[in-house]
């Protein structure tokens, strides 16, 4: 059993998806979890509610849009004032929004960008400013199977993610120093409300192309996450792990 | 029991390794011996545990000099 028994962990985007597999499985590993999401709806505090029933734990949930720096800020300042620390990030809100090439608009670049880069990248900033002074912490960026080998339609999407992959092996050089690992996963093709919405037969030829023959699971990602906040990879950073079952594209 | 300009002068005599007696006022980003990147960095985290404060990351690019970390650390409720 891992454990993560006491450490302050923030998930952004973890309502849902990974995000609240991850949110669950560090709960569950003695974690006190910070849930984060927009706060536009009540899903946040459903959530917050549900998993402390589950586990018996305290869960706090603070609200902050990725697209937001100001709401960035202010989400660490409320984490300062709170606990005074923090020992784990996972960097994982994101929007995903396919065009081709020739339809790719500015505006949709920027909708990508503001929270898949330069979202991540200001969460990367402000958390590691708080692990520095606990001289310790864990950064697990979220990247994906596009950002390594591209896809068809997901140019602005890819891109982002590519750029998670830059940022995480930047920061894991800058940050090893203080102690502060940084690390990313690149999930392949994971069963999620996104996914469940494609075509069947889109979805059938992608599983194909799926060594173990299947689609992973939030609950597969987690694992991986939970795995590089741990101290069993105490000595490990600036790696980018595939979760992708053996996915060809 | 020093005062808070005592400790805020502590805390650049260590990160810079001034003398004593230093012309606090002169202490300027990027001309200060030894005040590069790196070191802001340090100086942050070590005024940040001093005074047990949050430096908004925009202040933390703005603290060019003793003067302003001053100013800044007067938004924190640390006068000097």
């Amino acid at each position: 059993m891992i454990s993560l028994e006491g450490r302050v962990c923030l998930v952004t985007g973890s309502t849902r998806g990974i995000g609240w597999a991850t949110a669950a499985k560090f709960a569950s590993a003695g974690a006190r979890v910070i849930l984060n999401a927009r706060g536009a709806d009540g899903a946040l505090e459903e959530r917050r509610a549900e998993l402390e029933a589950a586990t018996g734990r305290e869960v706090y949930a603070i609200a902050a849009d990725a697209g937001d720096p100001r709401q960035i800020k202010a989400l660490y300042g409320q984490i300062f004032e709170t606990f005074r620390r923090l020992d784990v990030l996972v960097n994982n809100a994101g929007v995903m929004r396919d065009a081709r090439l020739g339809m790719v608009t500015q505006e949709l670049v920027a909708s990508v960008w503001s929270v898949n880069v330069t979202g991540a990248l200001l969460h990367l900033q402000e958390a590691s400013r708080l692990m520095s002074r606990g001289k310790s912490g864990s950064i697990i960026n979220l990247s994906s199977i596009i950002g390594r080998v591209g896809f068809a339609g997901q140019t602005v999407y890819g891109a982002s993610k590519a750029a998670i992959i830059g940022m995480t092996l930047a920061a894991a050089k800058e940050l090893a120093a203080k102690n502060i690992r940084v690390n990313a996963v690149a999930p392949g093709f994971i069963d999620t409300d996104l996914t469940r919405a494609l075509d069947p037969a889109k979805r059938d030829a992608v599983i194909h192309s799926i060594g173990m023959g299947r689609a992973g699971s939030a609950d597969d990602v987690a694992g991986g996450i939970l795995f590089l906040a741990s101290d069993l990879a105490s000595y490990v950073t600036g790696q980018i792990l595939g979760i992708d079952g053996g996915m060809v594209v | 029991m020093p005062s808070l300009l005592d400790r805020l002068q502590s805390v650049f005599r260590t990160a810079f390794n001034l003398p004593e007696n230093s012309n606090w006022n002169a202490l300027i980003y990027g001309e200060t011996r030894g005040w590069d990147s790196v070191a802001h960095m340090a100086l942050i985290a070590a005024l940040e545990d001093e005074f047990d404060i949050m430096i908004d990351t925009d202040d933390v690019i703005d603290m060019s000099s003793f003067a302003k970390a001053r100013e800044i650390l007067a938004k924190h409720g640390v006068t000097t």
